[in-house]
């Protein structure tokens, strides 16, 4: 019988395996492959076997920088995303009274996720430009004399893209979290006379903690594969991992780019791993 | 209600906190949906129009502009493709995380090798998959083609996330029903059909919403696997590094209203089952 199950569940997962291991376990590999090559300078491989790709971005500074920057704008979304996506879910779940209302202004959060992050991205440029929107408000209101020069294509720009389409992350699995959390828990530690601050600490922080990790995965594994905010919106001013193996790409050196690739997936992989030692995300989901 | 009783309350009956996260939540929306307006509203400047305020005329000329120009790229041709390319990918998307679903409400002998190979298939970097993708297709000889290789390419990415709404979906499903259809001698393929589709039929239509909207703006894994002919996220990308007119922002009004009525059709058909159901079953 439990083998008939079996059988059963690789038949219906069957299709679903036939798209995950030629377009993610296939093209993996290969990347671990071609990292250990040499390349020929003209955009084909040597079959020589070699460790100097990875060598070279251990010894590069300027590899080293690019993590350091990376990872310092990971860190920034993550912490804006979380305080922001928090306290949207927060008031979602415990401060709107109609359910239908919860659910109507949950929908107006997500709607942007499923347009453009492209668009969404340059739409901050009309608005955070040396003539843009803020800028000329603040001139017009007498706070500042001269525009404000690091508001575009500058760190700050590019953090504000990342929170733009990523708190969406946050909140979807932390609402989800809070919703479940059943108000008669609430209820009874308010009558045993628990504070406010209590309940936020005792009961509503514990148990959205497996929502947070959910969107901590989803954030920290988009910004740091992600390459076209950091170049649009830091206007050539900030380099990412990802968008330096784009351009050794483009310049045809696959091995160097694929070696890279490979620690920025290990890297990625061991933040994720992490995150999920604290949660038990397939009981999470599934449930 | 019960918040009355503690803390500092007013004469409507809502503690203090509640105002300071109404705030954070209108400026929440605000900052989601602002920047998005500005850009709608500029693209309907006339031919003396700038990429920031203030607006200067009012006319159709970027539009116009976006699909008669040739110096803004094939947008005509992507916006085709694009579209074709999300259909495809949407069907697929359905189809699969369904039966997939279906496997996982049991478990299996190495259903955790399966899910895991999901969740990585979800968390990998995007442009690794794409460059790796076009790597094995150079090896192996095939040409990268959008029709084929980006198919499976943002399958890679549209499928993790169909089946974890399909899960989403399906722990609501009472086994009961379909028990019941078995007991009065449905077949597999009936029960299937007659019971468990309509029954899930809003959550299948929201993996579909999930499908076309994810497929339709993808990017990074379609770079490498594309081929010679571009998709709508690769040509406003490349706009977006030469183009610096409004016809820029008239392509995003374009698209973004290309979403708005997939979404719109999407959660209507959604809410219109459930107001049917809700009409149909009598009142306890």
């Amino acid at each position: 019988m439990a083998a008939r199950a079996s059988m059963a569940g690789w038949l219906y997962v069957s299709p679903l395996l036939m798209v995950l291991v030629p377009f993610f376990v296939a093209p993996i590999l290969v990347v671990i492959a071609a990292s250990f090559l040499e390349s020929d300078g003209f955009g084909g491989v040597l079959p020589n076997v070699t460790l100097a790709n990875y060598v070279g971005i251990f010894t590069s500074k300027l590899t080293l920088n690019l993590y350091a920057e990376t990872i310092k704008f990971t860190l920034l979304t993550w912490l804006f995303a979380l305080i922001i996506g928090f306290w949207v879910a927060y008031f979602l779940v415990f401060h709107v009274r109609s359910p239908l209302l919860a659910i109507g202004l949950f929908l107006l959060c997500t709607v942007p996720f499923w347009t453009s992050n492209i668009i969404r991205m340059i739409s901050w440029i009309p608005l955070l430009g040396k003539e843009g929107l803020i800028n000329m408000s603040l001139i017009r209101v007498r706070l500042v004399r001269e525009p404000l020069e690091f508001l575009l294509f500058s760190p700050f720009s590019v953090v504000v893209a990342y929170v733009h389409q990523l708190t969406i992350f946050m909140i979807v699995p932390i609402f989800n979290a809070m919703a479940r959390i059943d108000k008669r828990v609430v209820e009874a530690a308010r009558d045993a006379g628990a504070s406010r601050l209590d309940i936020m600490r005792h009961i509503v922080v514990p148990l959205s903690k497996n929502g947070i990790a959910l969107g901590s995965i989803f954030v920290v594994s988009i910004v740091m594969g992600d390459f076209f905010v950091v170049k649009v919106m830091s206007g050539g001013g900030s380099a990412s991992v990802v968008g330096a193996f784009y351009e050794d790409i483009g310049v045809l050196q696959y091995p160097t780019a694929a070696a890279s690739a490979v620690v920025l997936t290990i890297v990625v992989t061991l933040l994720v791993t992490a995150i999920l030692r604290s949660v038990d995300v397939r009981k999470e989901i599934t449930q | 209600m019960s918040l009355r009783r503690t803390g500092v309350v007013n004469a409507s009956g809502r503690p203090w906190t509640f105002y300071l996260l109404l705030a954070l939540f209108v400026l929440y929306v605000l900052a989601l949906y602002g920047p998005m307006i500005c850009i709608y509203i500029l693209s309907f400047q006339d031919v003396r129009g700038g990429l920031v305020f203030p607006m200067k005329g009012l006319s159709w000329h970027w539009f116009v502009d976006l699909f008669t120009q040739v110096r803004t790229g094939d947008v005509k041709g992507s916006f085709d493709r694009s579209v074709k390319l999300a259909v495809i990918v949407t069907v697929i998307t359905v189809v699969v995380s369904f039966l997939s679903g279906l496997a996982f409400r049991r478990r299996f002998r190495g259903d955790g090798i399966v899910f895991y190979l999901m969740i990585g298939s979800l968390v990998a970097p995007g442009l690794v998959l794409s460059i790796g993708t076009g790597l094995l297709l150079t090896f192996i000889g095939v040409e990268a083609r959008w029709y084929a290789s980006a198919v499976g390419a943002q399958l890679s990415w549209t499928l993790p996330f169909g089946v974890l709404v399909m899960f989403a979906v399906m722990s609501r499903f009472d086994r009961a029903w379909e028990e019941a259809a078995y007991d009065l001698g449905a077949t597999r393929w009936q029960t299937i059909r007659l019971v468990v589709v309509p029954i899930l039929m809003p959550g299948i239509v929201a993996v579909g919403l999930f499908g076309f909207t994810l497929s339709y703006d993808e990017f990074a894994r379609t770079l490498q696997t594309a081929g010679s002919l571009n998709t709508l996220p690769l040509e406003i990308w490349s706009m977006t590094l030469n183009v610096t007119s409004p016809s820029l922002y008239a392509l995003g009004t374009v698209t973004t209203i290309v979403s708005f009525l997939i979404i719109g059709a999407c959660l209507g058909t959604i809410a219109l089952i459930q107001k049917r159901r809700a009409s149909r079953v009598p009142a306890h």
